[in-house]
């Protein structure tokens, strides 16, 4: 919340460790027979959204839940591979809440806020007991008891997996408990839905306005709290490796609506995914890291060689992980692993037809250890690439190239995971709270299912408790009729322009230009270009865009075009605040600020802090505001991969 | 206006792979009630490393620019696992590629000069919302019946104090790996949602943790089923169209589940 125009994260006082416990005992309770006189809307049923939804309506909330796909199931939580971590230790090989803790801060090179990630850390725990019992097929030992593996680089084994589809099998757990309660008649489902607007009065969160995507009504919905749980924002570089649909629309409209909106430029780069082959490709597919354990990565030593890989001798082939980084080679985290792909294709020995990818090589471990074994171990991956590019990775190496995976920034929330705008909450990729600068793997299931299942509903029953008595605002107050008018204007205003292009051309080129200066490393030249590029190409958006059909029934191009204009907004603050952050952290990577072998370089002095924006207007730039972040339990460091 | 490389250091240049032309049938229907009929559009110059769904894309963008309409379909993640994708391309579900989802669907795999016929999933409990889009709700009217473990959140001790069989694991898992498609559906001929249905059971009926809800969530789930699905007369064509490779036996299994359910549940409302 904004205290007296300060940001005051409400970080309880105490000892680390006691925090949340302490804090769960001091916060204010809602009777159990009170609660059902609360209205509570999620918007979102990813696994934030859906096991957020399904928990408060256990507790006895009213609540109604947003979606824009046809079912729950569909969130883009879905396509998680790896795994999601929790301290549990069940490996016996030294674990524990602390170090989930400290790995997490650490990861995300010490911008993030301690007193989350430990809370984020303690309820790991009961994020697997609960997903447990809910039948989640999580992998099992002969004994019965559930696996772990190591991942991302971590020094335990912490993560817990259902084969290479955790993602999936964690939210059809969520979806089930919500459906159970859809069953029960407490939860109100909303399919096809879209959300377009946030309601609120006297700056309070009071509703939301959304458009039925069948029938394009636009309706208003009144509740006393909002609970955005829609994802993140990658796809404002168009490729990514999000489904279509990922979009930053909820979340923008609630930061026009006053919500601040944090570290924008934090975006985290996969460095495995598979280039794209053409102009059309659509979308990026991951690969999983585990790969680089016994791939090797090289590009040809020469610019421009078109010569098959197998032509090419050794002694002609730049291992270059190898080569720069002996300790760790292959295995660098991945934001390192990315920025030297880009170093080589940017150098003109990118490999491949577009020459846009640098070879992950198996023959030596082909060799090695037989073909069978490696089948075994990358089977599936192998049959996923050959599926997509039509090569054959045993014989030929892959071709892989770093893409938008996942972005850290998001709206400000405090402790409660409020934002700036009262009675409005965001959990999951959609807030900035725990990854920091960088996310660790397997950390993304877990944070989605900690906010929702463990932490919001414990929080927000100490704000509804002092509102005990008052009704929602009726929907027949002038504010949400002015909502509605001003979303069904924007939607014609989409439907009349009357241009040439459509929206993907529109798209395409704006992920060209956020991906050229705002990708994977940015520089105060290129900030600025993008700054002056976005505007330009956002004006003839706005002149020349043509969206065929009307709004008055199923209509994708009517859809798709309020979440780019959103994307252009979103693009120029992202610009803006890379542009301000003179540093390097984690995944934003400013080439003026790196260390003599290329590293990050942060600046702890001045930007030990989250950068939360206020809006002012379309037409005014956003102010920046700052909260500082405190460092009681871990000790700043540089990190090193040499 | 890109830099050195574009997206992902895309150029301008062709792929690698050849081209096609091609020729596709398209059905076109503006609602639920309105009548459908086939469109013809010619797709040249079709990069063989295209996605089918990038395909639709193109006949899109290309439809905007000449100021008509782009044919509605239903996509998401793209990469095989989100459910969402359909089609029933030259009468297969997901087309002829074994295991496949349309969006992992590959122009490669068709060769110059087709002429591909692309129609919405065809059954009554999907009806068609708009062109290619299809509404698929009944399925989680069958979750909702019973598919899921009732237990709320936080009533719970630690994961490690059931152990759960890992042959029963796994075969969970293999059952639980549905995506909700409805291609089971589709290519039924009796527009049958057995294959659904009872992976979705057999997820949660082969582990420890489903057992205490088991009958009656057999007997939920099944009769909810026919209430919008046909009758499965074991033709089988179910698992082959799914993508995620389904097996038949679940359905076995299911069937076992109800007949036992039956007796189970009366007995235990005391009615042996």
């Amino acid at each position: 919340m904004v205290m007296n125009g300060v940001l005051d994260s409400r970080v309880p006082d105490g000892p680390m460790a006691g925090k949340w416990t302490d804090h769960k005992f001091s916060m204010k309770l809602v009777n159990p027979n009170n609660k059902r006189r609360f209205e509570i809307i999620v918007v979102g049923t990813g696994l934030a959204g859906a096991s957020a939804a399904a928990s408060l309506s256990e507790l006895g909330y009213r609540v109604k839940v947003f979606t824009f796909h046809d079912s729950p199931r569909r969130a883009h939580s879905i396509a998680a591979q790896g795994g999601i971590n929790a301290a549990k230790n069940y490996t016996n090989d030294g674990d524990s809440v602390h170090r989930l803790f400290y790995d997490t801060v650490k990861g995300g090179d010490y911008r993030s806020r301690e007193a989350n990630v430990h809370r984020l850390a303690e309820v790991s725990l009961n994020i697997i007991d609960q997903c447990a019992v809910q039948g989640v097929p999580f992998a099992r030992e002969y004994g019965g008891l559930l696996d772990n593996r190591s991942f991302g680089g971590a020094q335990v084994s912490r993560t817990f997996y259902a084969r290479g589809q955790t993602g999936q099998q964690l939210l059809l757990g969520a979806y089930q408990a919500l459906a159970k309660q859809v069953a029960a008649g407490s939860v109100e489902l909303y399919t096809r839905t879209e959300m377009l607007d946030l309601v609120t009065e006297d700056g309070r969160a009071c509703g939301i306005v959304t458009r039925d995507l069948i029938s394009g009504e636009i309706a208003a919905h009144t509740g006393h709290a909002v609970v955005l749980a829609t994802g993140g924002y990658g796809n404002v570089y168009y490729l990514s490796t999000n489904a279509m649909a990922c979009n930053v629309t909820a979340a923008w409209r609630a930061h026009r609506r006053g919500a601040y909106f944090a570290n924008a430029c934090y975006t985290q780069i996969h460095p495995t995914c598979i280039p794209a082959s053409d102009e059309f490709q659509s979308k990026l597919t991951l690969m999983s890291e585990s790969l680089r354990n016994d791939g090797r990565i090289w590009v040809p030593e020469a610019m421009d060689d078109a010569r098959s890989p197998d032509l090419i001798p050794e002694s002609e082939r730049d291992y270059y992980l190898e080569r720069k980084y002996p300790a760790f080679g292959n295995l660098v985290p991945r934001d390192v692993a990315s920025r030297n792909a880009k170093t080589v294709v940017d150098q003109g020995k990118g490999v491949g037809p577009l020459r846009n990818g640098v070879y992950l090589d198996f023959s030596e471990v082909i060799e090695r250890d037989g073909h069978t074994a490696v089948a075994a171990k990358y089977g599936n991956l192998f049959d996923m690439y050959e599926r997509i590019t039509g090569e054959n990775p045993y014989a030929v190496p892959m071709r892989i190239y770093p893409a938008i995976h996942y972005t850290m920034g998001g709206l400000w929330v405090d402790y409660h995971l409020m934002t700036t705008v009262p009675g409005c909450y965001s959990i999951g990729e959609a807030n900035f709270s725990d990854h920091g600068a960088n996310r660790l793997g397997a950390s993304a299931l877990m944070q989605g299912l900690a906010d929702g299942y463990f932490v919001l509903p414990y929080t927000i029953g100490d704000d509804l408790a002092a509102r005990l008595g008052e009704p929602v605002v009726p929907l027949s107050d002038p504010v949400f009729a002015q909502a509605v008018s001003e979303v069904t204007d924007a939607t014609q205003r989409f439907l009349s322009i009357g241009g040439t292009r459509s929206v993907d051309w529109f798209h395409r080129e704006l992920g060209k230009i956020v991906w050229d200066y705002i990708g994977m490393e940015r520089t105060s030249a290129g900030l600025e270009k993008a700054l002056s590029e976005i505007p330009a190409l956002e004006a003839e958006f706005w002149a020349d865009l043509r969206v065929p059909g009307s709004g008055a029934n199923l209509n994708s191009s009517l859809e798709k075009a309020g979440r780019v204009a959103d994307f252009f907004e979103l693009a120029k603050l992202m610009a803006r605040d890379a542009l301000v952050r003179e540093e390097s952290c984690g995944g934003h990577f400013r080439a003026e600020h790196q260390t003599p072998e290329g590293e990050a370089q942060r600046d702890d002095e001045n930007f030990a802090h989250v950068a939360a924006w206020e809006w002012h207007g379309t037409d005014t730039t956003q102010t920046r505001h700052v909260e500082e972040l405190e460092f009681e339990e871990v000790a700043l460091t540089q990190r090193s991969y040499k | 206006m890109s830099g050195a490389n574009g997206v992902n250091g895309q150029t301008s240049q062709q792929s690698h792979g050849g081209t096609l032309s091609l020729t596709l049938r398209i059905w076109r229907q503006d609602g639920p009630d309105a009548p459908g009929r086939f469109h013809t559009f010619d797709a040249p110059n079709i990069s063989e490393d295209m996605s089918f769904l990038e395909l639709l894309d193109i006949i899109n963008e290309r439809l905007i620019e000449g100021g008509g309409v782009p044919i509605e379909f239903d996509h998401d993640c793209r990469e095989g696992i989100c459910g969402m994708c359909s089609l029933m391309i030259n009468g297969r579900a997901h087309g002829h590629e074994l295991a496949t989802t349309t969006c992992q669907l590959h122009m490669r795999k068709f060769s110059d000069g087709d002429v591909i016929t692309v129609e919405p999933f065809r059954a009554k409990a999907f009806p068609v919302v708009r062109d290619l889009v299809v509404d698929r709700s009944s399925f989680d009217r069958i979750i909702e019946a019973g598919g899921y473990i009732s237990v709320n959140t936080g009533a719970v001790g630690d994961a490690n104090q059931t152990p759960v069989p890992k042959e029963a694991a796994d075969t969970s898992m293999d059952a639980a790996a549905c995506i909700g498609c409805g291609a089971c559906v589709a290519a039924c001929p009796n527009s049958a949602a057995q294959l659904f249905t009872s992976a979705k059971l057999a997820h949660l009926n082969l582990i420890p943790q489903g057992q205490p809800q088991r009958w009656e969530r057999t007997e939920a789930m099944v009769e909810t089923m026919e209430q919008f699905f046909g009758s499965c007369t074991n033709h089988g064509e179910c698992t082959e169209a799914c993508p995620k490779e389904i097996s038949l036996d679940f359905i076995a299994f299911m069937n076992r589940d109800y007949v036992k359910a039956k007796i189970k549940n009366r007995k235990l409302t005391g009615q042996s």
